[in-house]
This record gives structure tokens, C-alpha cells and sequence, in this order.
């Protein structure tokens, strides 16, 4: 990692007990619609704060908002203290920005990459080369330093972005959809890189529609549907506040779920109907599968899982996460 | 010690330049070399032998009054293009400029460095040119020195309105028609093949508008001889207009694009 003694200095110094960024009332709308219908957050320095929501939920409108690249219509948003609106170039200075789209310069190198987004910031060429040495050391790209962009896969070329990222030895990392589009592999690798990151105490903020990289990379998160904040916590108090700790998953076969609804809600504390299957939520799935046995009621099939954070979300919105 | 924002994005475009050099100069010898030779010498021999030409011309051979309006025309071309596709990738496609706005540069500071660029691209091209015109004796003249940096004005002049206009843009479909019906028509219709007291009275007029009239008189009369002091300083605050209002544009058409 790059020596945090090089960044800029700034006069503003964050206490630990105020947040790094904190939003009011936060409100962006597109002419007549509203993306983002009033929002409060705030994000405590060195933690992983993570906003979960499906596909228009108002979430990249959030982060182009804390990314100072897009004017909150009204409320108010704090970053370090500083007010967007009038020191968006202060601000930019100190935050990484890992877009939902990767925008690099496929025609140029890897290494360049980072040599030219290091200049966006007026980051001393030598410098530079150094931060880009390591940095590429650790998204293990070393090796792919001096091919061109283009050819890199798909999860390559997101660590090049998160490489890009850290260039100006961000206080904060926003990373919108990080592992979007990746396979399991590539994103594994990606969250292992990114745990580093908060380990290392830097903050992240961080947009997904996925529950498993939620739960695993948030310490605490926001479920946002419909541009507005439903719930609020950590995984583990979502899960225990809107969940049961375990859900039973019973498959009746085509058409004859619904027929079935009753009877799971009298061996569980709540049933959810799916197209395909029904989600019984309850503290002890083997014993409501058990129950549900003796009283000759056999699904075609039967799972017993603990509740994760798409459990949490479908009790709020009545929706799955992923269509 | 801090460097300038827009030269700091200009170094990126320097970058991506260093992989084309080659083909770009080369073509900036070859394409003005081939109009010389295809309509300033070929047409020129048909025109120079006819009667009237003294009447309209004066003592200027026709390659001569062609060959200095290749200046402007060709840089306008040249920047014409690269203000679109290439501008057109930055906002769209790799979405580049997107990623700038990200750090502490700001939509204004892109916009300056397209002045940077574009003028960049605009000198490498008119001193093809130039290069090109010094090899031939009517045209080999001291005012080429003067007639490079106001090619540049005029490359500037089409490209900075152009960059504003590509901005706004979601698909460049468009773009093959601003070619043939903005660009072309001023090729054809500036003054580059005859003087536009030639045109009908209402096509001049509307030539007096364009900056590449302005470009052309400029050129011309710099490595031809012949601009007094007053044309000069008007031709050359023509194409500032222009270019001052296309970096105004720029300035908001990014701002409204980059950070809705």
C-alpha cells in the first residue's frame, strides 16, 4: 500500500466520533422523477457501509452523490465535514472511486492507466510510478503491467479500476456493483482484495444487489428500495429483526404451492410464497419439516438454510433481490 | 509547482497520440499534397491559361490561391473529425471523461484542455501543410510562420463548437451529416476554389459568417502577401468568437453531461 504520509494534507481533520459522511434529508430527482426520495445516512470512519437494493433502487444515484459528481436536488450531504456543492475538488482529492462500468483507456497499458489517473489528482510522475508498482502488486496484476486493457477478463480489469482507485491513497473507497458481471472465482478474489482494504481501516462504501457480498464485506448496511431506506443495521441485527434464524424451503411441485400455504404457516412463524417454493421462517427448520411429516404433508423436496439478508429484503419490499 | 488541470488531461491524450503519430503526420503531408496536385495543379493549368483570370485573381497564379487555402481547409477537416468519434469515446463509449470527473478535475477543465488538443492536432496538420506549401516556389513564403497558428485558430474555431455539439450527443449517427452538410459546404462555398465575389450576393454574405472564409482570407493573404493590419486583426477576432463561444458551450454541455 502506498505510504498514507504522501496524501494531500488537509486542515479538516474528522473526529473518530463524527461520521466521514453524513446525508439529511438527501433528495435527487430527474426532472419528474424521483430517483432518490429523502435519505439519511451516516457512515462512520474505517467501517464497510454497504447499500442493498435491487435495480433502481436509488443507489447509484447515492454514490454519484457522495462522489461529489452529481448535485443533491435538496438535502443536505457532509463528506470530512466539507459541503459538496462547494468543495467537490477538496473532496474528490481524498475519496476512490470504483464505477459500476469500468472507464479505462482500453488502447492504453495497464500501468498507464494508473500513470494517467494519477495525474488527475497531480500525483508527481515519479510518484506515481511507485504508488502504480505496488498497487498493481496488490490487485496481483504485476505481471499484466504493460499489456494493453482490452484483452484483460472481465474481474482483470475491475482490480486495474480498483488499483485506479487507491492511486491518490483514498481516506474513502466508493465502489458502486463491485463484482457485477464477474464469475464466482473473480469475485471471491475481489472481495479478498477488498477485505484487505478494511482491515487496512480505510472506509468503504459499497452498492450490490448480491446478499452473500453484502454479508460478507458490511459492517453495516442500508436496504434501499423505491429511493428510500427501509431498514438499517448490520447484517446479523437484519437478519435477526426481520428474519427467523432458520427458513425452510418446501417445493411442492408446479401449481401446488398455494395449496400448501396453510399448513407450513401452523409449523413456522411466517410463510413466504415464491413461484416456485414456499420459504417458511422459524427457529427450527428440521423440527417444522419433522412436524409437517407426521402430519403426512411430504414435499416434493426440502431444504433447511439460515436466513440471509434476500430473506430480509423480501420481508420489506414483498420482493427477491434478483429477479 | 502544481501543473495546470488541462495540461495534466492533455497528457493523456499525448498518450494515446504517441500510438498514431505515424499515420497523423504522415497524412498531413499526403492529403494536402494530393488536393495541390489534383485541383491546384490540374485545374490551376486549365484556369491560368484562360482569359479572365488577371480580372479575378490578380497577379496570384490559381495553384498559388488554392494551395494557402489549403491551410485552413485541411485543419478543418482534420479537427472537424477528431472533435467527433474521438470526443464522442470519452463521453460514451470508454466513458474516460466520466472517469476524470471523479477526481478533482471538473467539466471546465476538460473543456480547456480541448484547446489544448484539439490546437495540438490543428498544428500538427497546418504545419503539414505548410511543410508541403514550401516546396513550391509561389508559395514558399515567411508568411507560412503566420499562416500556421491561424490554421490553428481555424481548426480550434470548428472543433471546440463541434466537442460542444458531440456532448449533447447519446449516438453519433448524426455525425456523417454535420460532416457533409456543415463542414463541406464550406469547403466548397468559403473561398477555398474562388474568390466568393464570385457567388451569387446571398451566398457571399452567408460566407462572411463562416469562420473558414475568415481562416482562408487570413492564410492567403499572410503567405500570399496582401492583408492590411485592420482585415488581419478582424479574420483573427472572427475565429476567437468562435472559438471563445464553442469553449462556453463546452463548458456547460459537459457539466450537464458529466454531473447530471
Amino acid at each position: 500500500m502506498p505510504n498514507r504520509n504522501l496524501g494531500p494534507i488537509f486542515v479538516t481533520v474528522t473526529s473518530m466520533r463524527e461520521g466521514v459522511i453524513t446525508a439529511t434529508g438527501l433528495v435527487k430527482s430527474f426532472g419528474g422523477l424521483v430517483a432518490v426520495g429523502g435519505i439519511d445516512f451516516t457512515v462512520m470512519p474505517g467501517e464497510a457501509f454497504g447499500f442493498l437494493g435491487p435495480n433502481g433502487a436509488g443507489k447509484t444515484s447515492t454514490m454519484r452523490m457522495i462522489g461529489c459528481v452529481s448535485p443533491p436536488t435538496t438535502g443536505d450531504l457532509q463528506l470530512f465535514g466539507l459541503d459538496p456543492r462547494h468543495d467537490g475538488r477538496t473532496i474528490r482529492a481524498r475519496l476512490g472511486v470504483v464505477p459500476q462500468m469500468d472507464q479505462l483507456d482500453n488502447e492504453l497499458t495497464v500501468v498507464e492507466n494508473l500513470l494517467i489517473y494519477a495525474r488527475y489528482f497531480d500525483i508527481s510522475r515519479r510518484e506515481a510510478r511507485s504508488r502504480a508498482t505496488e498497487l498493481l502488486e496488490f490487485v496481483q496484476l504485476s505481471e499484466r503491467a504493460n499489456s494493453k486493457v482490452e484483452p484483460l477478463s472481465g474481474g482483470q480489469k475491475r482490480r486495474v479500476s480498483i488499483a485506479r482507485s487507491l492511486i491518490n491513497d483514498p481516506d474513502v473507497l466508493i465502489l458502486d456493483e463491485p463484482t457485477t458481471g464477474l464469475d464466482p472465482q473473480a469475485r471471491h478474489v475481489l472481495w479478498d482484495r477488498l477485505y484487505q482494504l478494511k482491515e487496512e481501516g480505510r472506509t468503504l462504501v459499497l452498492t450490490t444487489h448480491y446478499m452473500d457480498e453484502a454479508e460478507q464485506l458490511c459492517d453495516r448496511l442500508v436496504v434501499m428500495d423505491g429511493g428510500r431506506i427501509v431498514a438499517e443495521g448490520s447484517p446479523q441485527s437484519l437478519i435477526a429483526t426481520y428474519a427467523t434464524r432458520e427458513v425452510l424451503e418446501l417445493r411442492f411441485g408446479r401449481g401446488r404451492n398455494a395449496d400448501h400455504v396453510a399448513d407450513a404457516a401452523e409449523v413456522g412463524e411466517r410463510v413466504e410464497e415464491l413461484p416456485d417454493r414456499l420459504l417458511v421462517y422459524t427457529t427450527d427448520g428440521e423440527g417444522s419439516l419433522a412436524t409437517l411429516r407426521n402430519r403426512n404433508i411430504v414435499p416434493d423436496s426440502a431444504l433447511v438454510r439460515r436466513s440471509s439478508l434476500e430473506d430480509v429484503f423480501l420481508r420489506l419490499t414483498g420482493r427477491t433481490l434478483v429477479d | 509547482m502544481a501543473t495546470p488541470a488541462a495540461v495534466r488531461i492533455a497528457e493523456r491524450e499525448l498518450l494515446l497520440y504517441r500510438r498514431i503519430w505515424r499515420e497523423n503526420v504522415i497524412g498531413a503531408f499526403v492529403q494536402p499534397f494530393l488536393y495541390l496536385v489534383g485541383v491546384g495543379v490540374g485545374v490551376g493549368s486549365l484556369i491560368d491559361d484562360g482569359g479572365d483570370r488577371a480580372a479575378i485573381l490578380g497577379e496570384t497564379s490559381y495553384f498559388a490561391f488554392y494551395a494557402t487555402a489549403l491551410l485552413a481547409t485541411t485543419t478543418m477537416f482534420n479537427t472537424s473529425q477528431e472533435a467527433l468519434w474521438p470526443t464522442m469515446d470519452g463521453f460514451r463509449w470508454s466513458n474516460a471523461f466520466r472517469g476524470m470527473i471523479g477526481t478533482p478535475l471538473e467539466p471546465r477543465d476538460l473543456a480547456t484542455a480541448f484547446l489544448l488538443t484539439f490546437g495540438g492536432r490543428a498544428l500538427v496538420t497546418s504545419g503539414g501543410v505548410a511543410c508541403v506549401l514550401a516546396l513550391f516556389p509561389s508559395t514558399r513564403s515567411l508568411g507560412l510562420f503566420g499562416a500556421v497558428p491561424a490554421a490553428v485558430l481555424c481548426g480550434l474555431a470548428f472543433a471546440m463548437p463541434i466537442a460542444a455539439w458531440t456532448g449533447s450527443r447519446d449516438v453519433d449517427n448524426t455525425f456523417p451529416a454535420i460532416l457533409r452538410f456543415v463542414v463541406m459546404p464550406m469547403f466548397l462555398f468559403g473561398g477555398a476554389f474562388y474568390p466568393v465575389e464570385q457567388l451569387p450576393r446571398a451566398l457571399e454574405v452567408i460566407a462572411w459568417f463562416t469562420p473558414l472564409w475568415h481562416a482562408i482570407e487570413l492564410c492567403r493573404g499572410l503567405v500570399l502577401g496582401g492583408v492590411d493590419t485592420g482585415s488581419a486583426v478582424g479574420h483573427v477576432s472572427v475565429l476567437v468568437s468562435y472559438i471563445a463561444a464553442g469553449w462556453l458551450a463546452c463548458t456547460i454541455v459537459f457539466d450537464r453531461r458529466l454531473r447530471p
